[in-house]
């Protein structure tokens, strides 16, 4: 199979998870969205990996899933807390730290 | 011994200025006591000094080393020669009379203490000037009598007039000290000295233009304190002082430091006769313009300050003609501090039994009631006009004698001066002691106390024998003639067609006086449809206009449109830039909202551009 082909795919869900990003209000949509962005990159680096025939790109996913999982923790500790004191997710209410 | 010349009157300055209230009862008695005292010691030394062979006259401490950086060395030395101790003798011996007057004079002042300790503090002063043996220390004696005629100027600090007129004269005067601090710097960088010593011999081998250049500076030194043209200004309106301090500038203080300063510095005159052509132009404005001024005043301090320009305008001329003048401008000054002080102590008396008006248009037959001072006054009278035998006829008389030497233009203008001389003393003698009484209402004249006329007395013996007494015993052009060098004038005109000629012109001078302000009543205001000569005469001949319009409104016209400049251009562009960063951030700080999403967007933006760069740069 074309290894062009996961990169398009990469590319496909990266665009995905920008859009998420950018558009959507929900805070954990919008985390998901990132999660999204960071596996597309992963796919990315497992696929010029395989394509090179070297580990630099496998070894670099991993950084990423581990960076992701930390990633995952803080961020959903914040968004739970958020919602506890504000009862709502909404991203754009929260923006309390402005000039 | 020479220190203690200097260190008495500035103990009794510090203790008066000091002790505060505590030495208020008996504070002037401490300063009449230290100038007495300095003046004892300077007749020991003095007396000490005549019997020396000339060489050894010159006595010389070394106090401690002043300055000393490198090669620069500045003792602090004093230097006590033929020259010197005449000065110190007028000043101090004046000096004291000067103190002993103002006991009664200054009695019902509530700051007579300070006034006793600034008098101290002038002479110590005065003192340090004509003891220093070097230009340097000659500089602190310089400004310290700069300070203390600011400070008794303006002793009446409480008119304006007079805290105005002690600003006047000590800014005039740094007009002047800005003269003797170039002249100071080019001997030093010329002669690698400031000692009197070294700067004479050095100045033979100097280059003749830098001579000429110190010399110059030097003539405006001594036009500053001297109250010589153009720096003439301040000395009128220092009569706003209290009389015995307008004594002491005039007399024996202040205005002699500059004939002190060309004379002492005659090495470099000596070589230079550009410098000296100046010294006798300078000279010459001066002594007619004071005489000019001293006929319209009818104030009459501000007669006296006229006539003093004009006397010290003699000295300069004097000195300004080389060996042939020196010792005369000496032998003038030495006069007319007595004779001078003696008038205007004469000026306070009648003051002080008029209720401090000085408006001789007042005053008016006093002879009746204040016979001492009328007699006192009507010696000094004799003396300036130059009336032999009195005082001022020897001394004013050489001088005459040593212009026609010099040109015949010069010895007219002398000749001239001495016949206004005359004639605005007249004025003076006529319109105040002689005449019908204009005094005001309850107005009623009276002899001074004897603390008072006793130093007028004195001084009026000065001013009848002290000419006399100096010239024939002792003998002042040989005494001065080691320090200053002395030449016979040689002379197309001589003394003895001159001393009728000068008689006769003081006598027309005189005569015409007395038929206009003897022979007439004297109206009580004064008349204003007068010529314009007076009109200019009692305008002080427009100085202080010309001053104005010529340096003070381009002065202030320069300075505002530097402010302009500065806070437009120079703030304007500082500012503008400050205030342009400032208006950038204010509006890229709303960039700042807050909302996430926002950010992401920048984020992603930016990322997008920076992928099209590298995308681009590498096609």
């Amino acid at each position: 199979m074309n290894p062009n082909n996961y990169l398009v795919l990469a590319a496909i869900i990266f665009t995905i998870g920008a859009y998420g990003v950018l558009v959507r209000r929900n805070a954990i949509i919008v985390f998901l969205s990132v999660e999204l962005m960071l596996n597309a990159a992963n796919l990315a680096f497992v696929a010029a990996a395989r394509n090179s025939g070297t580990l630099d790109g496998v070894v670099a996913a991993f950084f990423v899933m581990v960076v992701a999982a930390a990633e995952v923790v803080v961020g959903l500790a914040i968004i739970v807390t958020i919602f506890r004191t504000r009862r709502s997710a909404s991203i754009d209410e929260a923006s309390l730290m402005k000039y | 011994m020479i220190a203690a010349l200097i260190g008495l009157p500035l103990f009794g300055a510090v203790a008066l200025l000091l002790g505060g209230r505590r030495t208020n009862a008996r504070g002037h008695l401490l300063a009449v006591a230290m100038s007495a005292l300095s003046f004892f010691i300077a007749v020991i030394l003095f007396v000490q000094m005549i019997p020396k062979p000339e060489e050894e006259r010159e006595i010389g401490q070394h106090l401690f080393d002043w300055i000393s950086v490198g090669a620069f060395q500045i003792p602090f030395g004093l230097f006590l020669d033929q020259l010197s101790i005449v000065f110190v003798l007028l000043i101090t011996g004046v000096g004291t009379l000067i103190h002993i007057y103002s006991i009664s004079y200054m009695e019902h002042d509530p700051n007579r203490r300070q006034f006793f300790g600034y008098l101290n503090l002038f002479i110590a002063a005065m003192l340090l000037l004509v003891l220093a043996d070097n230009y340097f220390l000659l500089y602190l004696g310089w400004e310290s009598v700069g300070l203390a005629s600011y400070l008794l100027i303006s002793f009446y600090q409480q008119k304006p007039s007079a805290a105005a007129a002690g600003k006047k004269a000590f800014i005039v005067n740094r007009v002047g000290d800005v003269g003797l601090a170039l002249a100071i710097l080019l001997m030093f960088v010329t002669f690698g000295t400031l000692s009197f010593e070294g700067v004479a011999l050095g100045a033979g081998l100097a280059a003749p233009s830098t001579v000429t250049w110190i010399g110059l500076a030097l003539l405006l030194a001594a036009c500053g304190k001297s109250a010589q043209f153009p720096l003439q200004s301040w000395l009128l309106d220092a009569m706003e002082g209290p009389t015995p301090v307008s004594a002491l500038i005039h007399a024996a203080t202040m205005v002699t430091a500059g004939v002190y300063l060309i004379v002492r510095a005659h090495a470099i005159f000596d070589l230079s006769e550009v410098a000296r052509t100046f010294v006798v132009a300078v000279g010459a404005i001066t002594l007619l313009l004071g005489a000019f001024i001293g006929t319209a005043k009818d104030d009459i301090k501000k007669g006296l300050a006229g006539s003093t320009m004009s006397q010290i305008g003699y000295m300069i001329l004097a000195a300004g003609l080389g060996p042939v003048g020196y010792v005369f401008a000496i032998f003038h000054l030495l006069t007319h501090g007595m004779f001078k002080a003696g008038l205007f102590l004469g000026a306070g008396s009648v003051m002080h039994g008029m209720h401090d008006d000085v408006n001789m248009r007042h005053y008016g037959a006093l002879r009746t009631t204040m016979k001492v001072t009328y007699a006192t006054f009507g010696l000094g009278f004799l003396a300036i006009i130059g009336i032999p035998p009195f005082a001022g006829f020897w001394s004013k008389d050489e001088i005459i004698h040593a212009a026609f030497g010099q040109s015949m233009f010069i010895g007219l203008a002398t000749l001239l001066g001495a016949g206004v001389t005359a004639f605005y003393m007249t004025r003076m003698m006529a319109m105040t002691f002689f005449g019908e009484a204009r005094w005001e209402q309850d107005v009623k004249p009276h002899e001074s106390p004897a603390t008072m006329t006793i130093p007028m007395i004195v001084l009026a013996l000065g001013s009848a024998f002290g000419g006399m007494a100096m010239l024939f015993i002792g003998d002042i052009e040989h005494w001065l003639e080691p320090v200053t060098g002395f030449a016979y004038p040689q002379n197309s005109v001589s003394n003895d067609v001159l001393i009728p000629t000068t008689l006769a012109v003081i006598l027309v001078g005189a005569g015409y006086a007395w038929l206009r302000y003897g022979r007439r009543p004297i109206p009580v205001v004064a008349p204003t449809n007068v010529s314009l000569l007076t009109k200019a005469a009692r305008a002080d001949a427009y100085g202080d206009a010309i001053n104005e319009s010529l340096i003070m409104r381009p002065g202030q016209y320069l300075t505002r449109s530097l402010t302009w400049f500065d806070t437009k251009a120079i703030d304007g562009f500082v500012g503008g830039i400050a205030a342009a960063i400032g208006g950038l951030s204010a509006r890229s700080r709303r960039l700042q909202n807050g909302l996430v999403r926002s950010y992401a967007l920048t984020m992603f933006g930016g990322a997008t551009l920076i992928a099209l760069i590298l995308l681009l740069v590498r096609l």
